[in-house]
C-alpha cells in the first residue's frame, strides 16, 4: 500500500505542566475522510496546530506527502498542501466573501500577476474563486463582508477559503459547530463530493451523528492520549470510548 | 497661477506622496513614524546626483527611489520582527538616526544644508504624484494588496492559509521607502535647498496625519488629507495666533465624526455604483 499522505510519529506537545498531546502517532491515507473526536480539552485543536505549524511539537515527527514538515513555517506547510479552517472562526475582518477566495491562492501566479489588478492579469485565480463560490453556494453573498454573515455561512466561507488554495489535505476544525441539521447535512454532502474528487480530509467534530455518517476512519483522543482508532462502527461500540465520553458527562 | 499658489500646490503633491508612503505600510497594519528618514535619503541622494554627478532629474529620482527601497527592505528584515507600538518606536528611532546622519555628513553640507538644485515646476511634481497615485490605485485591486490587508486583519491566520506574511510586510516597507524617497527628491528640487531639519519627526507625523485624516483604507485618502493639511491652515489665517489651536480642534472633530478618515472604501463604492446606475 502507498505511503500515507500525513503521518505523525510519537508527537508530544505540552503547555507548562499540561500535556496536550503525549506520544501521539497516527496517519491519514490519501482519499479518505478521517475524523478526530474526543471530549473538550482532549488536544484535538492542538493536533491541528502542530500539523499546520502554528505550534511546534516538543518532540516527535510530522511527515506530509513524504516530506518532514515538523519545523516548517506555517505558510510553507499550507503551500505544500495542508490547509485548515479554525474552530474559532478567523475570517479577515475587512474583506468580502469574494476577496477571501482570491487572497488564499498564494501559490498561484507570478508576483507581477499578483501585483496587477486581478481582473486584468489573473484569470486563473478568478476562475478558481468562481468555481469554489459556486460549489459552496455562496454566490448571493459574494460582495458582503464575510464577518457580517450568519455563523453557518462564515464557516462555509472558511472552508471555501481553504479550498481555493487547491489543498491535498483539508483540515476542518469543527466545521458544523453552530449549524442546524440541514446546514450540517449540506456540508456533509459537500465533503463527500470533495472526497470523491480525490481530496483527503481530516476533521474534528463533536457531533457524533455527523462523524459516524461521514468518516472512513476515526481517532479518539482523551487528555492528549490516543485511546482508540478504527472504523466508525468499531469506535461506536468501543467500551473505552464510551467510558471517556460518559465519564466526562457524569 | 501665482508663485504662492504654485508653491502650495507643490507642497500638497509632496505631502501626498509622503502620506502614500505611510499608507502602503499601514495597509499591512503597521505604523511607521520614521518615513521622513526615507524622504531625507531620497532628497539628499537625488540632489547629490543632479548637482554633483550631473544626472538628469527623472533618472536621479528613479535611482533614489530604488536605493531607498533597498534600504527599506534591509531595515525591514530586523524591524518587522517588531509589531504595533514597538515597530512605531523603532521607525521613529530610524528617522532620527537618518536626520543626525545628514547633520554630520560633510559631503552633503552637514548642518549647513545642501543647495544648487535646479527648480522644478509644480507640473513636474504633479506628474509624479499622478503616476504614483495611479500605481497605488491599480495595486489596490490586486491580490498582492489583498495579501497586505490579510496581514493587517489577522497575520497568524494569513500565515496559516499559506501567505508569506514576512515577505508581504517587507515588500510593503520597501515600496513605502521608495515612494517617500520620490517625495524627498521632489521636495529638494522644488525648494532648491535642503537641510536635515526639513526631515524631522514633525514631517513623519504630517504624513501619518494626512493619511488618518484623509482616509487610511484607500489611496485617494492621502490626497484629500494632504490637501487639507496644507490648505486648511492657509484658510484659517484670519485667526492669527489661534490658527494651530483651531486646526487641532478641526482635526479632532473630523476624527470624532469619521474615525476611518474622510474617504473610505464604502464611500467610494457608493460613488462608483451611482455612476454605473446613471
Ligand atoms: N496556547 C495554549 N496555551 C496553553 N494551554 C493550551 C494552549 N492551547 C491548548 N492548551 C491546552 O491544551 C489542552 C488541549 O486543548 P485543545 O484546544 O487542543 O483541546 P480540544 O480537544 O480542541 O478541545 P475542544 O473540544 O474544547 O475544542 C487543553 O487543556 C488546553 O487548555
Ligand atoms: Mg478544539
Amino acid at each position: 500500500m502507498s505511503a500515507p499522505l500525513l503521518q505523525l510519529s510519537d508527537v508530544t506537545k505540552s503547555f507548562g505542566g499540561i500535556k496536550a498531546l503525549s506520544g501521539l502517532s497516527c496517519e491519514v491515507r490519501q482519499g479518505q475522510i478521517v475524523g478526530v473526536i474526543g471530549p473538550n480539552g482532549a488536544g484535538k485543536t492542538t493536533l491541528f496546530n502542530v500539523i499546520t505549524g502554528a505550534y511546534r511539537a516538543n518532540s516527535g515527527d510530522v511527515n506530509f506527502d513524504r516530506q518532514p514538515i515538523t519545523h516548517w513555517r506555517p505558510y510553507r506547510i499550507a503551500r505544500a498542501g495542508a490547509v485548515r479552517t479554525f474552530q474559532n472562526i478567523r475570517l479577515f475582518s475587512s474583506m468580502t466573501v469574494w476577496e477571501h477566495l482570491l487572497v488564499a491562492q498564494p501559490g498561484r501566479g507570478a508576483l507581477w500577476r499578483r501585483a496587477l489588478p486581478t481582473r486584468w492579469a489573473d484569470g486563473a485565480a478568478i476562475a478558481r474563486a468562481e468555481e469554489v463560490l459556486e460549489f459552496f453556494g455562496l454566490k448571493d453573498v459574494r460582495n458582503q463582508i464575510a464577518r457580517s454573515l450568519s455563523y453557518g455561512t462564515q464557516r462555509k466561507v472558511e472552508m471555501a477559503r481553504a479550498l481555493t488554495a487547491n489543498p491535498r489535505l483539508l483540515l476542518l476544525d469543527e466545521p458544523v459547530a453552530g449549524m442546524n441539521h440541514d446546514e450540517a447535512e449540506d456540508i456533509r454532502r459537500l465533503m463527500l463530493r470533495l472526497r470523491d474528487g480525490g481530496l483527503t480530509i481530516l476533521l474534528i467534530e463533536h457531533d457524533m451523528g455527523f462523524v459516524m455518517n461521514l468518516c472512513d476512519y476515526l481517532y479518539v483522543l482523551d487528555f492528549g492520549v490516543l485511546i482508540a482508532k478504527g472504523l466508525p462502527a468499531e469506535i461506536q461500540s468501543d467500551p473505552i470510548v464510551m467510558d471517556a465520553y460518559l465519564g466526562k458527562e457524569a | 497661477m501665482s508663485t504662492y499658489t504654485a508653491s502650495l500646490l507643490a507642497d500638497v503633491g509632496i505631502l501626498t506622496l509622503g502620506a502614500l508612503s505611510v499608507y502602503v505600510i499601514l495597509a499591512t497594519g503597521q505604523l511607521s513614524l520614521g518615513n521622513a528618514g526615507f524622504m531625507a535619503i531620497g532628497a539628499y541622494l537625488a540632489s547629490y546626483l543632479t548637482v554633483v554627478a550631473g544626472v538628469p532629474l527623472t533618472s536621479a529620482l528613479v535611482i533614489a527611489a530604488l536605493c531607498s527601497g533597498i534600504i527599506g527592505v534591509m531595515i525591514g528584515f530586523p524591524a518587522l520582527r517588531l509589531k504595533g507600538i514597538f515597530l512605531a518606536m523603532a521607525t521613529l528611532g530610524f528617522g532620527e538616526m537618518i536626520r543626525s546622519l545628514f547633520l554630520n555628513l560633510e559631503i552633503t553640507g552637514g548642518a549647513g544644508g545642501f543647495h544648487g538644485m535646479a527648480h522644478v515646476s509644480v507640473t513636474y511634481v504633479w506628474i509624479w504624484v499622478g503616476l504614483i497615485l495611479v500605481l497605488v490605485w491599480l495595486m489596490e485591486s490586486s491580490r498582492a494588496w489583498l495579501e497586505m490587508r490579510a496581514v493587517a486583519d489577522d497575520e497568524t491566520a494569513a500565515n496559516l492559509i499559506g501567505l508569506n506574511t514576512t515577505m508581504t510586510k517587507i515588500g510593503a516597507f520597501g515600496m513605502s521607502a521608495a515612494v517617500a524617497a520620490v517625495s524627498g527628491g521632489l521636495f529638494a528640487h522644488h525648494h532648491v535647498y535642503i537641510e536635515p531639519g526639513n526631515f524631522g519627526f514633525e514631517r513623519s507625523i504630517d504624513f501619518v496625519l494626512a493619511v488618518i485624516l484623509g482616509g487610511s483604507t484607500i489611496g485617494a485618502g492621502s490626497l484629500v488629507g494632504a490637501a487639507l493639511l496644507v490648505l486648511l491652515p492657509e484658510q484659517l489665517r484670519a485667526l492669527d495666533d489661534w490658527r494651530p489651536a483651531a486646526f487641532g480642534a478641526l482635526l479632532i472633530i473630523v476624527l470624532l465624526i469619521r474615525r476611518q478618515g474622510i474617504l473610505d472604501r464604502s464611500l467610494l463604492r457608493r460613488f462608483t455604483f451611482r455612476k454605473q446606475a446613471a
